[in-house]
């Protein structure tokens, strides 16, 4: 049968739901101002290149007017309010997430690159689920387990990375809302738009002033934020590099801090798995939202007895990928979101070329604006490759065997990183036996890349520390 | 013959199902958007891989020939419509129906082995299916002893599969699983594998009979099965499922998961069926709609 027979026609979700504004200013004590700065950045849609707004690149004093904007709402309005009062807010704004996911779902897709399939089915509603979930802990903070009525930080500059822009918004603001802080938010150079809509929806629930102020900008605003004298607690997300960077400059302040950063993740298949299920897992792992994702299972640890079949497996269902328009709802794989990060995914593919392992990707037409990657996997990968030791943050998979689950354990720990981790297996006892010994803060069992605001979620050893969501993501807004 | 252990070995040496990321995968497949030419070809593909179906007590020689007529020319006002694939009936109204399909190229499949319960003597089950061969039937479709299947009594399912397999002649075999009895997914996994090495030419997931019927996440279990099963002995073996399926919407979802999970070489009636009764009217609904870009109501599609 011919094979062009059943070729899916474009199916393309409308951009008319999103109304994107030439230029954009920031969000200060509840109202829009203009940055007090000339600078301005240019946001553009990665599939293709094309300019979407222009975006105040915030100064120094504005990031001023920002932490003194919170810092009023939490001494006057915010802290002193009931959690039942502050619930209501964090309810309604939940709501409004919802009745407005279709556009926030099609803004995140052109401003970020990722298929509208997962902002729509994954992004937009775990952004919901986060504030719902929140908004229940407000009124019940006696409850859990930090003391009879544990008292908010203060205000909270939070630095939040590319690559989930609404979801990572989510998780920073709703646990440091619930809890009774006041934030100020720098959202990622390349991808503010959802945040700045976000803005928006504050406005339309009537969250009091200054509770969330949103500055955009590149690292500079970002090290303003963090190293800003008027903040009691600083939460980032994104690369290890730059947590580190945080973290010297946070010493020896008052500052709290939680970091959540990179990561090399295992995904372990035993020679007892599922094999169909694994390999959507793998894909999972590492294919989805282009592998711009932290926990990806970028290494993926396969028992050599069923190598040879997985890899088969693998390959054949890595054809079946759809690459392109992000906006067409049968797009599996998206763009990469930006120039800098493709010459940075090239790069590392090339080294693994060089340092010997065997590079494939199935045969795949990409658009030519734009940035783009095909689905990659490197077979014959050692430890001592740069491409399994470095994080590639896209959609490069790098392929290991071990022998014996203890040599599968051993290498999965053996990286800087401690994210998360994935094992494959029928047998529930070597599940529990895995877990226990990986040094992750997350252990997906026959399955990857599953989210879920009651679950806490964070690292080991140079992947960060602190946890959010679930009651441990309290914590890191509570003085205790 | 193999042994009954060598068949015990073999079925539970395969790898296992996860159920919850099997679910998850079919529900992703079922989320693609097919529109516009997509859709259309995919309509009159379905229209092509229907077993256009009556199975009931009340079954006459009148209702027989009238379901033929439909096979042949399933929307009068579309005479560019394609032709279903097959009409399938209980054995004792094979005749009729080859009577009636005469000179059509619409083959006649038969169910048979004491459809639907399967629970009759061998012989019995045999003669049965010798009945409808002889009546022109040139497919069967057969049911599997679900009772044996689940006492881990292989090999007496695998025997009675190859005597069936050997009583058709030339017609073709599809083997029922009936999955809605067997439950996990394990379990559809292994008969379709069991089905497959005694000869079935296709294997088939439901009786219609028995509830649930055909679902998306069992059918993508068999098109592993038969995917997995060319590469390892270079026979390739069709997929049906059947009943259950109703709205052009849920058989393009279907054609997706061929698509997806076998390849598009399963993409033709030789090896995927959609047995179903109600299913064509709105197939056809549909095409018109395509057609003329507006709806038309049932009462201008015809009954059967």
């Amino acid at each position: 049968m011919d094979e062009k027979l059943f070729e899916y026609a474009p199916a393309p979700e409308s951009r008319s739901v999103v109304d994107i504004k030439p230029a954009y200013g920031l969000f200060i004590d509840g109202e829009w101002v203009d940055g007090s700065g000339e600078d301005r950045n240019k946001t553009i849609d990665p599939s293709n290149e094309e300019p979407l707004a222009e975006i105040a690149v915030a100064t120094a004093e504005d990031v001023d007017r920002a932490v003194a904007a919170a810092r009023r709402a939490h001494e006057k309005v915010w802290g002193p309010m009931p959690g039942r009062e502050r619930a209501k807010y964090l309810y309604r704004i939940a709501r409004i997430i919802q009745e407005r996911s279709r556009e926030l779902a099609v803004l995140e897709s052109i401003d970020n690159g990722k298929p509208i399939r997962e902002s729509r089915d994954v992004d937009v509603p775990l952004v919901a689920a986060h504030f719902f979930y929140y908004a229940g802990w407000a009124d019940k903070l006696g409850h859990a387990g930090f003391g009879a009525n544990p008292r908010s930080l203060g205000v909270a500059g939070q630095v939040i990375p590319w690559n989930f822009p609404l979801m990572m918004l989510a998780w920073k603001i709703a646990p440091a809302l619930a809890t009774g802080n006041t934030v100020v938010l720098k959202p990622a150079e390349t991808t503010p738009l959802t945040a700045l809509l976000f803005a928006e929806i504050c406005q339309q629930a009537e969250l009091p002033n200054g509770v969330v102020n949103i500055v955009t900008g590149a690292g500079g605003t970002g090290r303003l934020l963090v190293g800003h004298d008027g903040i009691d607690k600083v939460a980032f997300t994104g690369s290890t590099e730059v947590g580190k960077e945080i973290a010297r400059a946070v010493a020896g302040t008052r500052k709290r801090l939680t970091l959540e950063l990179g990561g090399k993740a295992a995904n372990i298949v035993f020679d007892d798995a599922p094999l169909d299920q694994a390999v959507e897992g793998i894909v999972n792992a590492i294919f989805f939202n282009q592998g711009h994702v932290c926990c990806a299972g970028s290494r993926l640890l396969v028992q050599e007895s069923v190598a040879g079949e997985l890899l088969d497996r693998l390959k054949r269902r890595m054809a079946t990928l759809r690459v392109g328009d992000p906006l067409d709802k049968n797009t599996d794989i998206g763009a990469i979101n930006s120039g800098e990060q493709l010459a940075k995914i090239r790069e590392l593919a090339d080294s693994g070329e060089d340092e010997g392992a065997e590079r494939w990707s199935p045969p795949c037409e990409l658009p030519q604006r734009g940035f783009w990657f095909a689905p990659t996997v490197f077979t014959g990968v050692a430890q001592s490759h740069r491409i399994a030791r470095e994080e590639i943050f896209g959609p490069v998979l790098s392929v290991l065997t071990f022998r014996t689950p203890d040599e599968a354990i051993e290498k999965a720990n053996n990286t800087p990183y401690g994210l998360s981790a994935g094992v494959w297996t029928e047998k529930g006892s070597r599940i529990l036996w895995a877990a226990e010994r990986l040094r992750a803060g997350v252990v997906w069992a026959n399955t990857f890349n599953k989210f879920d605001p009651a679950s806490p979620f964070g690292g080991y050893k140079e992947s960060g520390f602190g946890r959010e969501g679930g009651r441990h993501g309290l914590e890191a807004y509570l003085d205790v | 013959m193999p042994t009954g252990a060598e068949l015990r070995a073999f079925l539970h040496g395969l790898p296992g199902v996860d159920q919850v990321g099997a679910d998850e995968r079919a529900a992703r497949l079922g989320a693609r958007s097919i529109k516009t030419t997509a859709k259309a070809r995919a309509i009159d593909l379905a229209i092509s891989m229907v077993d256009l179906t009556t199975l009931e007590g009340a079954d006459t020689a009148g209702k027989v020939r009238a379901l033929c007529a439909k096979a042949v020319r399933p929307d009068p006002a579309q005479p560019d419509a394609p032709k279903v694939g097959a009409v399938c009936v209980y054995p004792d109204l094979v005749e009729v129906a080859v009577d009636a399909l005469q000179g059509s190229g619409i083959g006649v499949a038969s169910v048979a082995t004491a459809f639907p319960a399967g629970r009759a003597p061998l012989e019995a089950k045999l003669a049965d299916t010798r009945a409808a061969v002889a009546a022109g039937a040139s497919e069967i479709d057969m049911v599997i002893d679900r009772g044996a299947f689940l006492a881990g009594d292989y090999l007496k399912v695998h025997e009675e599969i190859v005597e069936t397999r050997r009583a058709c002649g030339d017609a073709h075999l599809k083997v029922i699983l009936e999955t809605g009895e067997l439950r996990t997914y394990d379990n559809v996994r292994r008969a379709s594998w069991l089905a497959m090495r005694a000869g079935a030419d296709f294997i088939k997931t439901s009786t219609g009979k028995i509830s649930p019927a055909a679902t998306l996440p069992v059918t993508m279990i068999m098109l592993e099965a038969v995917r997995d099963f060319r590469d390892a002995t270079g026979r390739t073996v069709g997929v049906k499922p059947a009943g259950g399926i109703r709205t052009t919407k849920d058989a393009i979802k279907y054609l997706v998961m061929v698509n997806e999970v076998a390849g598009p070489d399963w993409l033709t009636p030789d090896l995927f069926r959609l047995g179903a009764s109600s299913l064509l009217n709105d197939l056809l609904m549909q095409r018109r709609k395509l057609a003329t870009g507006v709806y038309s109501g049932p009462d201008h599609f015809t009954l059967d």
